[in-house]
């Protein structure tokens, strides 16, 4: 089960303590088809965040509208699941408990506990159900968050930065366990992140975001055969294309807005 | 250059030679068995002192029967003191084995050994110069064996009273808790009523509780209900203040992820905030828990029909100092023994924090 993402004029202005206003997004327009793998990089303060939250209902557009299946998103629902870039596991529940929290909270516990189990195989935690949190690496950590937010069947997945806080090889690792549960699962995924091989290697469309005020400046299809490889040479020819983008918008002088 | 590496080798040398030999500490057998010998040997001293010491002083050696299961058993107060000691030498020894099987336990029980030994000897001593020479200031200074002899001669008596105390303090103490970590949540989650019920708890929780002894007294029904209402209001008032403070730091990050993963509201409270305030809730209950014990046993002793603080009242009227020290024990293993049952159930609760260095 997966679904489909229409953001349409999306427009988001934080206003802090001080009064001050920043225009976190700005006319955002982005179409997400069900079953699709869409990456969204950009610098940081770009607004990926930002985005990311209303499309879960953490957050509220002051302008536009964002809805899922044609209906509008108006809060959170479990149907679209998140993980956060770290710390987001409840440090006193142990792993096994961490995953089965979203079947306890909507009382499916009983009916589904043999779930538990298989999620906790399915990211190869075998063995680590009783270990709380802190005892853990980093790794195992947002393994555990992806499993938790999958035991619900979202039928899209939204991940913020899931890997930023991992050494390379575990953030090799982790992301073909991605593209496995993507597979099986066929959800909907939309991940942030700043890591443009990350991106290219895993999905089907890249939306490139450039910050003050925040918006989408291109979006590119990545239509290289899967299993790719990360040292192929259509594979670097589009981290390069990617690449200059980002050097072309970084050297346009960015008129400072609301500061 | 050369002499570097001559010395160089011979330190090396030295550290290999060293490996073999068996390291004298808690690990060595000979060392845990001396270690052991050490810890009941000062017992073992008090129990031969209290036998061979010849009673010098003028002191009478009543005897009592104790009455156990239908048996009748003739007893004097030395008799006690020794059966106390040899118990308390028994205890070790089952200590010393048990220990045996566990690495961290062996180091602790050596490490105690010194101290544990030199409490038996200051019992020995404490047993001359109070009862077999009585050189302390008498009747303040009696000896252990003669302290012992309040609960051959006022045993059931001390019981009630004990009992009395015990049940005062579970009443008083158990409502405080739940109405503390009740409070608590609602301060903690809801604005208003922080806005509303904080800084008063802010401004009477810093009152001793027993000041409010005389409306206790006056306006409650009866004296018993009095000391409740007072040990009531000195654990409320604390655990209620930490636990909103535990609810209220709970990162917003926990409380999305719940929301994602399909939590409600009530589901936040009891998932999230609550399990995250568990730390802080604890150390509400261990503090509430010290104020507690003094605020029963002050209001024992300021209008109690009974209770340990009762009896040590009473005792003194009497000048019976040798009960107030028995009542004095008492409340330190009674005391003891509690905080050793919330240790243990604050462990339990908070296992999941084990091994986090805090904050
Ligand atoms: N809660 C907030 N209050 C005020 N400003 C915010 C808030 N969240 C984000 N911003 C601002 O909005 C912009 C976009 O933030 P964010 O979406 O977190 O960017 P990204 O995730 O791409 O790094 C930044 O300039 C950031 O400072
Ligand atoms: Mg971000």
């Amino acid at each position: 089960m997966s679904s489909s993402i229409n953001i349409s004029q999306v427009d988001r202005i934080y206003t802090d303590t001080d009064g001050r206003t920043v225009q976190a997004l700005k006319n955002v327009d982005l179409d997400i088809k069900a079953g699709e793998f869409i990456s969204l990089i950009g610098p940081s303060g770009c607004g990926k965040t930002t985005l990311l939250r209303l499309i879960a209902g953490l957050d509220k557009p002051q302008a536009g509208q964002l809805s899922i299946d044609g209906r509008k998103i108006t809060g959170v629902d479990p149907e679209r699941g998140y993980v956060f870039q770290q710390g987001s596991l409840f440090p006193w529940l142990d792993i096994g408990h961490n995953i089965a929290y979203g079947l306890r909270a909507r009382g499916q516990l009983k009916q589904k506990k043999a779930k538990v189990g298989e999620y906790i195989s399915m990211v190869g935690l075998d063995g680590f159900e009783k270990s709380y949190p802190h005892q853990i690496s980093g790794g195992m950590a947002q393994r555990v968050a992806i499993a938790r937010a999958l035991i619900n069947e979202p039928k899209a997945l939204l991940l913020d930065e899931p890997m930023g806080a991992l050494d390379s090889f575990t953030r090799a690792d982790l992301q073909d366990k991605l593209l496995e549960l993507w597979k099986e699962n066929g959800t909907t995924m939309i991940l942030v992140t700043h890591d443009i091989d990350e991106a290219i290697y895993l999905s089907d469309r890249i939306v490139i975001m450039t910050p003050r005020p925040g918006k989408i400046s291109r979006v590119i299809e990545v239509d290289l055969p899967r299993p790719r490889h990360r040292g192929g040479i259509e594979f670097l020819a589009m981290r390069k294309e990617i690449l200059e983008l980002f050097e072309l918008a970084q050297a346009q002088p960015q008129p400072e807005y609301n500061i | 250059m050369n002499t570097a590496t001559v010395k160089l080798s011979a330190t090396v040398k030295e550290s290999i030679t060293d490996k073999p030999k068996a390291a004298w500490n808690y690990k060595n057998g000979a060392y845990f068995l001396l270690k052991a010998l050490l810890t009941v040997s000062g017992f073992v001293i008090a129990v031969a002192v209290n036998i061979f010491f010849p009673q010098k002083a003028a002191v009478e050696i009543k005897n009592y029967t104790l009455s156990i299961f239908g048996l009748n058993i003739g007893l004097t107060m030395n008799d006690l003191y020794r059966a106390l000691l040899v118990g308390l030498i028994l205890i070790y020894t089952v200590s010393a084995i048990r220990s045996l099987a566990d690495k961290d336990k062996r180091k602790k029980f050596c490490k105690n050994a010194a101290f544990r030994s030199a409490l038996g000897l200051a019992l020995a001593v404490w047993d001359i110069g109070g009862t077999k020479l009585q050189i302390f200031a008498q009747p303040f200074f009696p000896g252990p064996a003669q302290v012992a002899e309040a609960y051959l001669a006022d045993g059931e008596y001390v019981l009630q009273n004990t009992l009395y105390s015990l049940r005062l303090y579970s009443a008083g103490f158990s409502c405080g808790v739940l109405l503390g970590v009740g409070t608590g949540i609602l301060i903690g989650w809801f604005p208003k009523v922080y806005y509303w019920v904080y800084p008063v708890l802010k401004i009477t929780g810093v009152v001793p509780a027993v000041a409010w002894m005389p409306f206790a007294l006056t306006l409650l029904p009866n004296s018993f209900t009095a000391a409740v209402f007072l040990i009531v209001i000195c654990a409320w008032f604390q655990i209620a203040f930490l636990t909103a403070q535990g609810i209220q730091s709970t990162p917003k990050q926990n409380y999305e992820a719940a929301r994602i993963l399909g939590s409600d509201p009530v589901d936040l409270i009891f998932h999230v905030a609550v399990p995250h305030a568990m730390p802080d809730i604890f150390t509400g209950i261990t503090s509430a828990n010290a104020m507690a014990f003094t605020t029963l046993v002050m209001s024992e002793m300021l209008g109690q029909p009974g209770g340990l603080g009762y009896y040590i009242n009473q005792s003194k009227v009497w000048s019976a100092y040798y009960k107030v020290l028995a009542a004095i024990v008492i409340m330190a293993v009674l005391f003891s023994l509690i905080n050793h049952i919330i240790g243990r159930i604050q462990k339990h609760t908070l296992r999941w924090q084990e091994g986090v260095v805090k904050k």
